[in-house]
């Protein structure tokens, strides 16, 4: 019984990881870039809405309606100043540009917020202790659940988007060759630049459930970029459901790791993500190929 | 007033200069064949006039208007569509997907993928295979298809039979030779000089970068144009 509900509890923790990692795939799969400042996106967002919350009295929820288009806003400029910059200068680039990104983040965060730890629990009333009791043995969170629900319902949303929109069409083309899709019209830079914000946006919301279920200080944005760049290689890079999977895979390692030992949470979480990461390495070759070669499911 | 004409172009690549001077001009509904050997300078400038490579002198007037500065993905609601050279799908879509990413709202027009698939009936059972899976008769198709879903007034071939079965190639110029006949303005880049001059109204042949040779295709001969192919003087 304690297994099945550290195995429970472990899906549930997945799709939080699944949530903060969708953004990240995203970016990956169409553009190429592994946006090392997401971490501090997620927090920067976290921030915006404790600040309305705080100083403003705005419930979170309401403070998400704006915060989540402010937040894409800033992806594009994000692509148009940074991004689409680095992009020119190769593949590694980004990953300078995105890295230095997090430590400016990081800091102005830090001279403006100080080192306190915040939350948004105390602005979303008693959602964020109430659960509902399965067993005896067995309560879920019930903004565990919601956050499992948000982190499918967006990913479902990035899928249909992707599947079934003109948009859609125009990203997946764009990834596959943005040298080709000037000649049928589409403006490669500006689809970046939609992408971008759309992950941003994403990134929002993220932001919002990190400060929800738990706390967060200008330094957090790191902690959650590992968490979810596992859980993206996990699931293999740039496909949307194996994010979901990775995301839980992660969970499920790291509660089952806490079971066994206390200390056990990170080492089963990055154990098992080395192995997959390995694994893949030695069955499909090299690294970059590795990194290349998955696309969205 | 030609639909097309290019003035004194120059295109590089690098130090490289592909297109040297190059000028001639393109009436609405004729068929326009560029031949000449490979590192002529064909391709470079079917990409100058599509906007996917820079001209470094020189202009490019559509309609009139010039477009030398213009970017590749401004010029496709002008009505400018190029399919080219190794047809460049998007292999991981859905054949149907690859001619529905073309479809755009600022340029009406006639072609529907349906349309596409009346007159490339070979890719009927293919549309929701990968495009990356499909025979290169099939690829070229897609991609004469996805050019052809811009609606455009100047279509741009280039080495559209290279690598395909002759049953392919001759599948595909009946197709083409419908296109023609129905008015699109064409301009292709062709390897087989006996094709190019049965199709084209009009025929030009480089040679490094430069015309060598311009004439109406009724009244050259095979002779005339490997003469000025291999640049025997005799142009």
């Amino acid at each position: 019984m304690i297994l099945l509900n550290q195995l429970l509890q472990g899906v549930f923790l997945g799709g939080y990881y699944a949530l903060i990692a969708c953004s990240l795939s995203f970016m990956f799969g169409v553009m190429r870039i592994v946006n090392l400042a997401h971490g501090s996106i997620v927090v920067l967002a976290a921030f915006l809405l404790f600040v309305l919350a705080d100083r403003f009295e705005i419930s979170p929820w309401l403070a998400l309606v704006a915060v989540v288009p402010v937040m894409a806003g800033l992806g594009l400029l994000l692509q148009r100043f940074v991004l689409d910059r680095s992009l020119r200068g190769g593949l590694l680039v980004p990953l300078l540009a995105t890295f230095g990104l997090a430590i400016v983040l990081d800091n102005a965060l830090f001279e403006s917020f100080g080192a306190d730890t915040r939350s948004l629990s105390p602005y979303i009333g008693d959602l964020s202790y109430n659960s509902w009791s399965i067993t005896e043995d067995i309560t879920v969170g019930q903004l565990d659940v919601l956050i499992l629900a948000v982190a499918i319902l967006l990913l479902g949303g990035l899928q249909v988007l992707l599947s079934r929109t003109r948009i859609g069409r125009a990203i997946r083309a764009t990834a596959e060759d943005p040298g080709t899709v000037g000649l049928i019209g589409i403006d490669a830079r500006a689809v970046y630049g939609m992408a971008t914000a759309i992950a941003m946006g994403m990134a929002a919301i993220a932001g919002a459930f990190l400060a929800m279920r738990a706390t967060f200080d200008p330094y957090s944005g790191g902690a959650q970029l590992i968490f979810a760049f596992e859980a993206v290689v996990i699931g293999g890079f740039g496909s949307l459901w194996g994010t979901l999977a990775g995301g839980i895979v992660l969970g499920v390692a790291q509660n089952i790791g806490a079971a066994i030992d206390p200390s056990g949470f990170f080492i089963a979480g990055h154990v098992t993500f080395l192995t997959v990461l390995v694994g893949r390495v030695a069955a499909g070759g090299d690294l970059f190929r590795f990194f290349i070669r998955r696309r969205r499911a | 007033m030609p639909i097309l004409s290019v003035e004194a172009l120059d295109a590089r690549h690098g130090l490289l200069q592909a297109v040297r001077g190059v000028s001639f001009s393109v009436a609405e509904g004729e068929t326009f064949a560029l031949v000449g050997a490979n590192g002529a300078g064909k391709t470079t400038l079917l990409r100058a006039i599509a906007g996917a490579h820079r001209a470094s002198a020189g202009y490019v007037r559509f309609d009139g208007t010039d477009i030398t500065a213009l970017p590749a993905h401004t010029r496709v609601p002008l009505g400018i569509a190029l399919v080219p050279e190794g047809r460049k799908l998007f292999a991981g879509m859905t054949t149907e997907d690859n001619l529905r990413v073309a479809e755009r709202r600022d340029r009406p027009g006639p072609w529907t993928v349906e349309r596409v698939l009346e007159v490339f009936p070979q890719l009927v059972p293919k549309l929701k295979a990968r495009a990356g899976d499909l025979s290169g008769g099939q690829q070229q198709a897609t991609a004469i298809g996805r050019a052809l879903m811009t609606n455009p007034r100047l279509l741009l071939l280039d080495e559209v039979s290279l690598g395909l079965s002759p049953v392919a190639v001759e599948q595909l110029y009946t197709s083409l030779r419908a296109l023609m006949r129905g008015g699109t303005t064409v301009v292709l880049v062709e390897q087989d000089l006996n094709r190019a001059l049965a199709v084209a109204d009009r025929v030009v042949c480089m040679l490094e970068g430069r015309v060598v040779l311009e004439r109406a295709a009724k009244e050259t001969s095979r002779e005339e144009v490997l003469a000025a192919y291999f640049g025997l003087g005799a142009a």
